[in-house]
């Protein structure tokens, strides 16, 4: 793929193509989770064929999620490492939701609210696929008392809700943040984009020639 | 069972809305166990196979009388036996018919996702209406008693059924009609309570000093009642449970976390769209812009 002159690749093709797999994923998972989940978004398993495919196909599109998820940790966890500055973003929030970013600390490749929805998921997703296995009646009913399964049950629902509601804030901030949603589709953001939300990022990549997403490494060492 | 009576259901699974009541003033039924007059015999098992046209596969000995050795989803009721050495040291041979309670407050009922697949009859009775079932295993939870069963075949959840067909047409269930001993009595639950009072005053001139009914209130009473000898002690009966009621796991999940979660949902998306409308998209400026060529430039030129 070509990006337009002067732009600046922020996702590279697999990871946006294996972004949009796990998000795919997690909206037929929302969809047929809450279903199960309220007796008024049971119309939902419509979508899905009715109840009974509904309740076969939730826990295999959840296979894949968590496989898909596992290559996006793989991707991106360096990306992702918390630091000292992100206390200080994240003390700074106000100003940013307030849209006066002046002042805010400098970010590098993600932000601190980046990084929190990314080991969020990365916490949440375990978890539901582990309790989710418990309460896959169709293969996995013998191996746990029903005890275990009313608590693995109970919280799957909860990390359910937590995950829909991180995943809320996830898409809202793509909405919010423009030109974010072109970086994950088209891959590319302009020099502006990474000077008003990534400056760090952004003189990283300046410093080593790099059009991005990372710094180059074969260059010189950045000049102070 | 079938949708035969919707008027009837007084409960239904996954609803928000109040089910018919018209007819909430029936009479409940119920059915009494005397397990002091049961021998054995096995005769409700192979009525309740006859009369509702269900086959199990032939299993293994597992060194008990118990036969098949569980309940599963052709077998809705089994005759499960205890050999008990009671404090004189004698053995007391402890046989108890296995099925659902038809417990009043089902937690089956409650842990059901999928609207209409448990209702409760205005007599009591608690049906699984197979067409509604989506085989989630939700009911397996719910119940405190360890009755329903998933279908590897149909993934249909099964249990008794009361023979609610036959007790809507005025019929007693079929291991009513063949218990050769009387030891299974069926009748309105006001009915069964009293007789159940006779047997019991009976047992303890007998010198079972601690008979009694199980009507276990934890789940709002049963529509099937045992008389015990030993009713101090109910799971000496192959582990019948004592204090049956919901799990709190199941209740927090089915009453608290559904309008939590829900609010929840609601909050985040409520939220995001107020800020759309307070603080609006943020935007890179034409300054931004500038100021970022400008980095990436004096660095080439460098």
């Amino acid at each position: 793929m070509t990006y337009p002159k002067g732009t600046l690749i922020r996702y590279t093709a697999a990871t946006r193509v294996n972004h949009w797999i796990t998000g795919a994923c997690f909206v037929l998972l929302m969809l047929s989770g809450l279903a199960m989940f309220h007796p008024m978004l049971y119309f939902l398993s419509g979508l899905f064929g009715g109840g009974q495919w509904t309740r076969a196909i939730h826990p295999w599109i959840g296979v894949v999620l968590f496989v898909s998820y596992a290559g996006l940790v793989v991707q991106l966890w360096r990306d992702n490492l918390w630091n000292r500055d992100d206390l200080a973003w994240m003390r700074a929030l106000p100003r940013v939701l307030a849209n006066k970013e002046e002042g805010v600390p400098e970010v590098g490749k993600n932000n601190a609210g980046q990084k929190l929805v990314f080991w969020a998921m990365a916490l949440l997703i375990p978890v539901l696929l582990v309790t989710g296995i418990m309460i896959w009646e169709v293969y996995f009913f013998p191996y746990t008392t029903i005890g275990q399964q009313r608590i693995a049950i109970l919280i799957h629902s909860i990390a359910a809700i937590g995950a829909i509601i991180v995943w809320i804030i996830h898409v809202y901030a793509a909405i919010w943040v423009r030109g974010s949603v072109r970086a994950m589709t088209q891959g590319y953001v302009t020099p502006g984009w990474a000077w008003r939300h990534h400056r760090k990022w952004l003189r990283r990549l300046a410093a080593t020639h790099s059009v991005g997403p990372e710094p180059r490494t074969d260059s010189d060492a950045p000049r102070a | 069972m079938t949708n035969l009576q919707s008027q009837d259901f007084v409960r239904i699974s996954a609803s928000t809305l109040t089910p018919p009541s018209v007819r909430d003033h029936e009479a409940e039924v119920a059915k009494l166990i005397d397990v002091s007059r049961c021998i054995g015999c096995k005769a409700c098992q192979a009525a309740c196979m006859e009369w509702n046209n269900v086959r199990t596969d032939i299993g293994h000995f597992e060194g008990t009388y118990d036969n098949p050795s569980d309940l599963d989803p052709g077998t809705w009721t089994l005759m499960r036996f205890t050999e008990w050495e009671n404090d004189k040291g004698d053995l007391e041979w402890l046989i108890r018919k296995d099925g659902c309670m038809h417990c009043e407050d089902p937690g089956c009922l409650k842990a059901c996702p999928a609207p209409g697949a448990i209702v409760q009859y205005a007599n009591g009775i608690v049906d699984f209406i197979s067409e509604n079932c989506i085989g989630c295993g939700y009911c397996v939870k719910g119940c405190p008693f360890n009755i329903p069963r998933i279908s590897k075949v149909d993934h249909k959840s099964y249990k008794c059924t009361l023979c609610s067909d036959r007790v809507g047409v005025g019929l007693e269930p079929a291991c009513v009609k063949a218990c050769p001993t009387g030891a299974i009595m069926f009748g309105s639950k006001s009915a069964m309570t009293e007789w159940a009072g006779e047997r019991i005053t009976e047992l303890k001139s007998r010198g079972f000093a601690n008979a009694g009914l199980y009507d276990p209130p934890g789940v709002g009473g049963t529509h099937v009642m045992y008389v015990l000898h030993h009713a101090d002690r109910p799971s000496l009966y192959a582990g019948l449970p004592d204090n049956p009621r919901i799990s709190p796991l199941v209740d927090i999940w089915k009453s608290l976390l559904k309008p939590v979660s829900l609010a929840g949902i609601a909050f985040a998306a409520i939220a995001g769209v107020f800020h759309w409308i307070t603080e609006g998209p943020n935007e890179v400026q034409p300054e931004d812009e500038a100021k970022g060529r400008r980095l990436l430039r004096e660095d080439d030129a460098r």
